[in-house]
């Protein structure tokens, strides 16, 4: 996952993706970066190149970033046309200068996906990953209305299962890496946690079914199988769960249409 | 002088809140909840947690963060688990054991009764996360799973590997989502608190800074929620993600509201040492690592270069457990933190600069295999990896202590109301419940407490006192004052048109703080640091570069307006310290101090809580006392040996 250890210091030759906002034309501008320590991360790169246009009166390149330890999903470059960078299961804020050759030309810009527009240089507007939420990334459960937690068992394997999809930090990556812009492994996270979890249940069908639809709504794309998705995703979301929710897709639609329905209106004494 | 009513209720400790809900506390009609406006500002635990409660009890909540999403909140990064007081390990657990091993824990600095009611409702949070799908650790049997956390001898603590934090927020942003999702939660991103609004004495509003935009805005509303955060990136380099702030507190802290203990803050023993000058920030490895892992120097200073196979078992010093033998390696933060620092003092650190010492999981591989460490903490293993390109399963973690939490915050009351009516302090923003020292796993478990299980409760006893519909508008003369004074700060920061970056004085600002103000303060530290804060903040307004205008997305300019701020709390930070003449918990001042080495209270004198009121700019502030009333358990030496 990381290369080998190097003491030397390097030079590399950034590319780097400038626009001033949402609707202006953007473009590719070099920097240099000098005489950098390989245990630097990129984001750390970064930080330093920006003080030196800084103190030269220039604007410093904008970029998303928070935790800087992979967790919380707001770093989200494209290095060198990957999402997250070379490494496999690592966020950009995890990416060392160690994985660079002396030398190198590296080519950084945003995400390049429909629903996620460029706000400033590097930075991209995801906030259609919340509405996609709102629609029915939850159980509907009222504070303080909850059973005792150890009411319910819960298998093991289920509940590891659940964790594996509940790890997703909502990066974006999977859209990035699609060609379609599709966020089927983003979604197929979250209906997953919650399917394979008994409180889910209730809820399970209405959730996939609204989940999916604000997807489309939104214009990201459809899933055509490529799983360049999970490849550029730093917590290793594993496309079974794509399998696992158009599963529930259809199951749902199928009892959607078939189910008997009550004529029960709300009221009463 | 500010007036501090704590409004602690009578009767016995265990009443207290049971009693106080029932009978004391003022409710709001559901036809008149919607007709009150709440303004959260925050969404990490506390804050999600709290707009998403209260927009299910019919309040109109708006929601405000600086980040492009609630879910970001740096709660996300809390790794290693929750308390609660549940005894599913039948190992003696109880609600009264939590409430003193918190009360101890924090060093007889806290109210008894905010950490009992802490203890009491700690069971109901982890009932609620299971029921929002949080996807804990369980065992085969499919119950939940514990591990152990410091300063406890029961097994308490709830997780999920090591990414607590981050499933508890997705479960707190989930009932957010929820509530947004039906509109009755607005969710304000990329919105920023610079000021809040004060009106005949109460809290009617904020003034924000739109990042994309820049657009300065004015909302009103008829009580406002700080869940905002702690402030320990006044050190520059800490554990907390590089945007959390201490903006919203301190100019509310300007507009009346006392902040409290600002010099507590915690200094967590188990993280990734500095490796660089172009280091941003510092990786945690989470406490839990301590359940299975050893910590040794060194016996010999002349050992300290040796790879750490070469030495051999005889010539180790596991000092934590041979100086404290009852909690080992598990000995509390603030305890263990000044235990490492001293032995690299002495000079038996290990690695760069000799500033750390070892974490061994040799042991723990012998009993558990590589694969039963793997399960239990694979991903702290990763990360520490990544960093230091260093395999901890082959060769023992190097770990230094850093700056990782902050006890202080703003002053509250029982109801969490800070001495500016209608303004609510709600999380790690708040000072309340873990006085000098904050016990692992029990950060997580605040936020919640306060967010799902208090707040509901107590804003209805303040909102119950104002008429529905009497919220003055923002066309009101407080408001325009509060937009022209963020106008006027970001001015000034982009017109100061210097040489220097912001991050150059940041770095500054936090070296100060580390030397005079960190693990350990004297008196002529703390005097020193007085001196040379007000002349780096004299040479940041003159010196620092921002460039760009406000009118737009502007990175430097929010870290400008925050380092700003900074400036300006840290003198307060080394101020309480150094008027502070004892050491409990995190605040170590080496002039009181037992000859072993450990704190000396002196609660006579410093039993209280220092509340520092703003007087003006150029003015000294003025220190209040709230003193704190042991009714129920004595405040005694805390011995963890
Ligand atoms: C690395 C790490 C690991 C930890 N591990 C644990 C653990 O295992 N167990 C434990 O109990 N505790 C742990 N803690 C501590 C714990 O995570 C925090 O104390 C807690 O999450 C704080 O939650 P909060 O809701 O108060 O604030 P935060 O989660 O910091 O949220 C602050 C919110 O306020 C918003 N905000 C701040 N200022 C403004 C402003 N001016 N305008 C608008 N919005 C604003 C932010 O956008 C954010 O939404 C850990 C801390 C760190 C750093
Ligand atoms: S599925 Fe993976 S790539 Fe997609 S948002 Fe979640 S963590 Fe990021
Ligand atoms: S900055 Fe948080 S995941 Fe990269």
């Amino acid at each position: 996952m990381v290369a080998e250890s190097s003491e030397k210091n390097i030079n590399v030759t950034l590319r780097v993706w400038r626009q001033a906002g949402p609707n202006q034309p953007g473009k590719f501008v070099e920097y240099q970066a000098k005489n950098c320590n390989p245990n630097m991360s990129f984001l750390e790169m970064l930080d330093v190149v920006n003080d030196s246009l800084v103190t030269q009166g220039e604007e410093p390149i904008a970029f998303a970033h928070d935790c800087r330890e992979g967790i919380c999903g707001t770093c989200n470059l494209v290095i060198d046309g990957k999402p997250h960078g070379p490494h496999k299961a690592i966020a950009t804020c995890q990416t060392y200068m160690r994985s660079f050759a002396d030398g190198a030309v590296i080519t950084v810009e945003p995400f390049r996906a429909k629903p996620f527009p460029v706000i400033k240089d590097l930075i991209t507007d995801r906030s259609a990953f919340d509405k996609i939420q709102q629609a029915g990334g939850f159980i509907s459960v009222r504070t303080g209305a909850g059973a005792d937690a150890n009411a319910t068992p819960i298998s093991k394997d289920n509940a590891d299962l659940a964790m594996d999809a509940a790890q997703c930090i909502g990066c974006g990556a999977c859209v990035a890496a699609c060609k379609n812009a599709s966020a089927m492994l983003f979604v197929a996270a979250k209906v997953s946690q919650f399917s394979l979890l008994p409180q889910g249940q209730p809820e399970r069908d209405r959730r996939v079914l609204a989940m999916v639809a604000k997807m489309d709504e939104l214009g990201f794309g459809s899933c055509t199988n490529q799983y360049e998705c999970s490849a550029a995703c730093p917590k290793l979301i594993s496309h079974d769960f794509i399998a696992r929710m158009n599963r529930d897709y259809i199951k749902a639609t199928i009892r959607q249409t078939f189910k008997p329905k009550s004529n029960a209106v709300a009221g009463g004494a | 002088m500010a007036k501090l009513e704590s409004k602690i209720p009578t009767g016995p400790l265990a009443d207290k809140w049971s009693t106080y809900k029932s009978e004391a506390l003022k409710l709001v009609n559901p036809a008149n909840k919607r007709k009150y406006e709440v303004i959260v500002v925050g969404a990490g635990l506390a804050g999600a947690s709290a707009a998403a409660t209260l927009a299910e009890l019919g309040y109109k909540v708006k929601c405000f963060v600086f980040h492009d999403t609630p879910r970001r909140a740096h709660s996300i990064a809390a790794q290693g688990g929750i308390n609660a007081a549940k005894n599913y390990q039948n190992d003696g657990d109880s609600v009264h054991r939590l409430y003193y091993d918190t009360i101890k824990g924090g060093d007889y600095r806290s109210r008894e009764a905010n950490v009992h009611r802490l203890a009491e409702v700690s069971v109901n949070i982890i009932d609620q996360c299971v029921a929002q799908g949080v996807p804990f650790a369980r065992e085969y049997g499919g119950l939940l799973a514990n591990r152990s956390f410091g300063g406890a001898q029961v097994s308490r603590t709830f997780y999920a590997r090591g990414q607590t934090g981050q499933q508890l927020l997705l479960g707190a942003y989930s009932a957010l989502m929820k509530e947004a999702g039906r509109g009755a939660v607005e969710v304000h991103p990329f919105e920023e608190m610079s000021d809040l609004v004060v009106i005949e004495g109460q809290a009617k509003g904020i003034i924000t800074r739109n990042l994309v935009s820049g657009e300065i805005r004015r909302w009103s509303a008829d009580a406002v929620i700080l869940a905002t955060g702690g402030y320990g990136n006044v050190f520059n380099l800490s554990t907390y993600a590089r945007g959390s702030n201490a903006t919203a507190a301190w100019r509310a802290y300007k507009r009346g509201a006392c902040f409290a203990n600002p010099c507590f803050t915690q200094i967590h023993p188990t993280c990734i040492p500095v490796s660089g000058d172009y280091q941003s920030k510092l990786t945690l490895m989470s406490e839990s690592l301590r359940n299975d892992g050893r910590i040794w120097v060194p016996k010999n200073a002349a050992d300290c270069d040796k790879p750490a196979s070469q030495i051999p078992e005889e010539a180790r010093d596991y000092y934590l457990e041979r100086i404290y033998p009852s909690f080992g390696n598990l000995a509390p933060r603030d305890v263990s933190s000044r235990a490492a620092m001293r032995m690299c003092d002495e000079g038996r650190g290990v690695g760069p600069g000799k500033r750390g010492v070892y974490l061994d999981f040799a042991d723990a591989i012998q009993r558990l295999t590589e694969d039963g460490v793997r399960e239990r903490y694979g991903n702290l293993f990763d990360i520490y990896h990544e960093i230091t390109n260093e395999n901890a399963y082959k060769q023992p973690m190097r770990i230094y202590p850093a700056v990782h939490y902050t006890m202080g915050g703003l002053w509250v009351d029982y109801n969490l109301m800070s001495n500016v009516p209608g303004l609510f302090v709600l999380g790690e923003a708040n000072f309340s419940d873990h006085g000098a020292n904050r016990l692992g796993a029990s950060a997580l478990m605040q936020g919640l407490a306060d967010g799902y299980f208090v707040i509901p409760y107590t804003i209805g006893n303040y909102l119950a006192t104002q008429k529905p519909g009497s919220r003055p508008k923002t066309d009101a003369t407080e408001f325009a004052q509060a937009e022209q004074n963020v106008r006027d700060i970001n001015d000034r920061l982009l017109g100061a048109n210097g040489k220097e970056p912001v991050s150059h004085f940041h770095k500054r600002l936090g070296l100060i703080m580390w030397e005079n103000c960190g693990m350990a303060r004297t008196k002529e530290s703390l005097q020193k640091a007085i001196k040379l804060i007000p002349e780096l903040r004299a040479e940041y307004w003159q010196n620092v570069r921002v460039p760009g205008s406000g009118a737009t997305l502007n990175q430097s300019l929010e870290n400008a307006s925050r380092v700003a701020d900074y400036m300006e709390l840290s003198e307060l930070m080394c101020r309480d310290a150094l008027a502070r003449e004892e050491s409990c918990g995190g605040h170590f001042r080496e002039e009181y101090q037992y000859p072993d080495g450990e704190c000396k209270r002196d609660d006579a004198n410093f039993g209280h809580v220092a509340a520092w009121e703003y007087q003006g700019d150029g003015k000294d502030p003025l220190r209040n006392v709230e003193p704190l009333n042991y009714e129920f358990t004595q405040m005694s030496v805390r011995s963890y040996k």
